[in-house]
């Protein structure tokens, strides 16, 4: 939080005057038919991505020069808010007179550059930015239609951001290389969660496959674990009795939290630790002194108790306060 | 640009004569009413005369206590984090039971309740897009201590069944909050007639100012203070009155329920003439009998036509309106009330809100229809599937 987030509500003054003015007037939208195809020579292709149910759709006709994979023709039709119509109209410009192949490389980003009325001044909104990914899609769907083959060849694999286009090794090496400890350091360093924070965690604004906070705890414990081989492994934790599990729990406590919040005045009880079905092991925690009713204990504190707890003792802890 | 404003569910204009009250009290009488002296003396009269006007509006007996806030959504957070701290916190009760159509600010309190390990039951509407008093009944256990519906919807204007509801939550003996925030100025509030425990509404929705509301709590009915600090408000709401905000939602209050009639009568006659307009479009859909709505409002879901590139269109135009689903918003979960009567999928994302006022004119009606069908011309062109 800043200055700048705390009236919040800005969003289509953030648009450029490229995106307004494409969506009140696009220049590029209607269908082509075989028989426009037929007049230019080409072969016509239409490629649909997305779904209404889902909140935008967009359909792309191109005719390609068959000798030369040129793309001589493109138009689109959509359904979808101000920037997809934008970035769908631009996209479908930026086809015209490329191949197939060079059509293929354009993304998302390319799209927003185009968009800019100022080079260092983004044409939307970072939580506008996720509108403009099917216009990206779209491109890889007619060019597997056109070559004829499946779409998955073409597209990149595991991408955890589509709105930076942030794969799942380039946050896995950030992590690593950058020796990463939080979401915020990983959005830093690759811009991964900067625009519609889907990806971040679940619950957001569409589901995806990977999560920042997965990732990020995936790596951390494998780093540790290379770090410190000797240490109790989560795997190991659900074996032990349920005293040696007390026990341990209790010795991060002393040694890694109950310092800290001796510090200002509070301090952590252990009441009670269950393990769930699916692994995932509660621990019931009770507050005392200041931590007790203190606004903080349920939010910057839980999460700090339950981080660390997580790192030294089970990454599938989840702090429950009592 | 002339500009026409069908945003009412989310804000309204101050009437002027509201202005007219409220401005003495800014640079002649600014006295802090809690003083002794003559420019403390001079204001409590109006104060006095503003907790009349409150009263009458909501049908509030003299042993009620109409709590002085700043918004609907301090009085909201005061009952739910009251509730915890009186009840939930150290007794056999544990569950809240509210709706999902509530307005976030019920929601979200809950929500922070539930990571101190209170139960709470979201209840989904029926397909007629209300929550049943059977409903409620169903819900309630031996350990529920609050039920929090609203009186009347502010995406549907659909109006809840609460007279039902406060009988279901008095023979069960269970506290009733509703959140009258789109009731009061569209329809008789009258507390006399209806039990509820707790009342919630906000000034800037029936032509007052913003920062300014009300919350009602019953004769006998416990609740702690959200904010401490001093006696104002009886010792239930510290800090120092907002002295024009209260003069000011005293008058709005007693204008509200002056224009009853003209807003069952006139705004009625042109939602309807608009949404009869708007329903000879193919393929649109209104949501709610018109019947059991608020008399300003109709949500349309418009197949083929996306909920912002329609209020981006109608913008463009001057037209205010405002859309269930923005795709912006970190959710893009379809409106539960479009999920609950059974639309298709594809109408998740389609729906538009027009919200009407008493100074909403003819012509801005007639224009918004002109409009609304250009735009909806123009989109369906650029739509796949239209």
């Amino acid at each position: 939080m800043a200055k700048s987030d705390l009236i919040g509500g800005e969003l289509w003054e953030q648009y450029s005057d490229k995106v307004a003015d494409r969506m009140n007037n696009p220049r590029n939208f209607g269908e082509l038919t075989e028989a426009d195809a037929g007049k230019l020579g080409g072969k016509l292709i239409v490629a649909n991505e997305g779904a209404e149910s889902c909140g935008d759709t967009v359909r792309l006709f191109w005719i390609v020069d068959e000798k030369t994979d040129v793309i001589k023709k493109a138009a689109f039709k959509s359904f979808g808010c101000g920037t997809a119509i934008a970035a769908t109209d631009m996209m479908a410009e930026m086809c015209i007179g490329k191949t197939v192949d060079e059509a293929a490389k354009i993304t998302n980003l390319d799209v927003e550059h185009a968009l800019r009325d100022a080079e260092d001044v983004a044409a939307v909104p970072p939580q506008k930015m996720h509108c403009s990914v099917m216009a990206y899609e779209v491109i890889k769907r007619a060019t597997s239609i056109y070559r004829n083959v499946d779409i998955s060849t073409l597209e990149e694999a595991d991408i955890v951001c589509e709105c930076a286009r942030v794969s799942l090794q380039m946050v896995e090496d950030a992590i690593r290389i950058n020796d990463l400890t939080s979401v915020e350091e990983i959005t830093d360093y690759t811009k991964a969660g900067a625009f519609c924070k889907s990806c971040i965690q679940p619950g957001g604004h569409e589901k995806r496959e990977h999560y920042l906070v997965d990732i990020l705890a995936r790596v951390r414990t494998e780093i540790e674990r290379e770090r410190n081989p000797e240490r109790v492994q989560p795997d190991d934790f659900s074996k032990l009795s349920v005293v040696k599990q007390i026990r341990a729990i209790e010795a991060a406590l002393d040694e890694h939290i109950r310092p800290a919040l001796a510090h200002d005045g509070g301090g952590i009880e252990l009441e009670d630790v269950q393990t769930d079905d699916d692994g995932t092991v509660r621990v019931h925690l009770a507050y005392q002194g200041s931590c007790k009713g203190c606004a903080g204990s349920v939010a910057g504190t839980l999460t700090f108790v339950e981080q660390t707890l997580r790192k030294e003792v089970c990454d599938k802890i989840r702090g429950v306060v009592v | 640009m002339e500009r026409i404003y069908l945003d009412n569910n989310a804000t309204t204009i101050v009437d002027p004569a509201v202005r007219d009250a409220m401005e003495p009290f800014y640079c002649h009488m600014y006295g802090n009413p809690n003083s002794l002296h003559s420019f403390g003396i001079e204001v409590r009269p109006y104060l006095h005369q503003a907790m009349e006007q409150l009263y009458a509006g909501i049908g509030a007996s003299d042993d009620d206590d109409i709590i002085i806030t700043s918004r609907a959504t301090e009085g909201t957070n005061t009952v739910i984090l009251g509730i915890y701290f009186n009840l939930l916190k150290d007794t056999r009760k544990k569950h809240i039971i509210t709706t999902q159509l509530e307005h976030p600010c019920i929601r979200e309190s809950c929500r922070f309740l539930e990571q101190h390990g209170v139960k709470v039951t979201y209840l989904a509407p029926n397909r007629e897009g209300l929550i049943t008093a059977e409903a409620v009944k169903e819900a309630i256990t031996d350990q529920t201590a609050l039920v929090s519906v609203m009186w009347a919807n502010n995406e549907t204007g659909l109006i809840l069944p609460i007279r039902e509801i406060s009988e279901v939550c008095k023979e069960h003996g269970v506290y009733l909050h509703t959140d009258a925030v789109q009731a009061i100025g569209k329809l008789k509030v009258d507390l006399k007639q209806i039990h509820v425990d707790y009342l919630t509404f906000s000034a800037h929705k029936f032509h007052g100012p913003k920062g300014i509301g009300g919350l009602y709590i019953r004769n006998g009915v416990s609740l702690p203070p959200l904010l401490h600090g001093g006696e104002q408000m009886g010792g239930r709401r510290a800090g120092t009155v907002d002295v024009p905000g209260m003069v000011a939602m005293g008058k709005a209050m007693e204008l509200a329920n002056e224009h009853l009639a003209f807003e069952n009568t006139e705004v009625r006659r042109l939602r309807d003439k608009l949404e009869d307009a708007l329903l000879k479009i193919d393929d649109i859909l209104v949501v709610g009998k018109r019947e059991l709505r608020t008399p300003n409002t109709v949500y349309v879901s418009i197949r083929g036509v996306e909920g912002e590139a329609l209020i981006w269109d109608l913008n463009q135009n001057g037209i205010a309106a405002s859309t269930g689903s923005a795709c912006a918003s970190e959710s893009l979960e379809a409106s539960p009330i479009l999920t609950a009567i059974g639309a298709d999928k594809e109408l998740a994302h389609t729906g538009v809100r027009l919200s009407l006022s008493r100074f909403t004119t003819e012509q801005e009606i007639d224009f918004t229809i002109y409009t609304i069908n250009k735009a909806v011309m123009r989109l369906r062109q650029l739509s796949t599937s239209y």
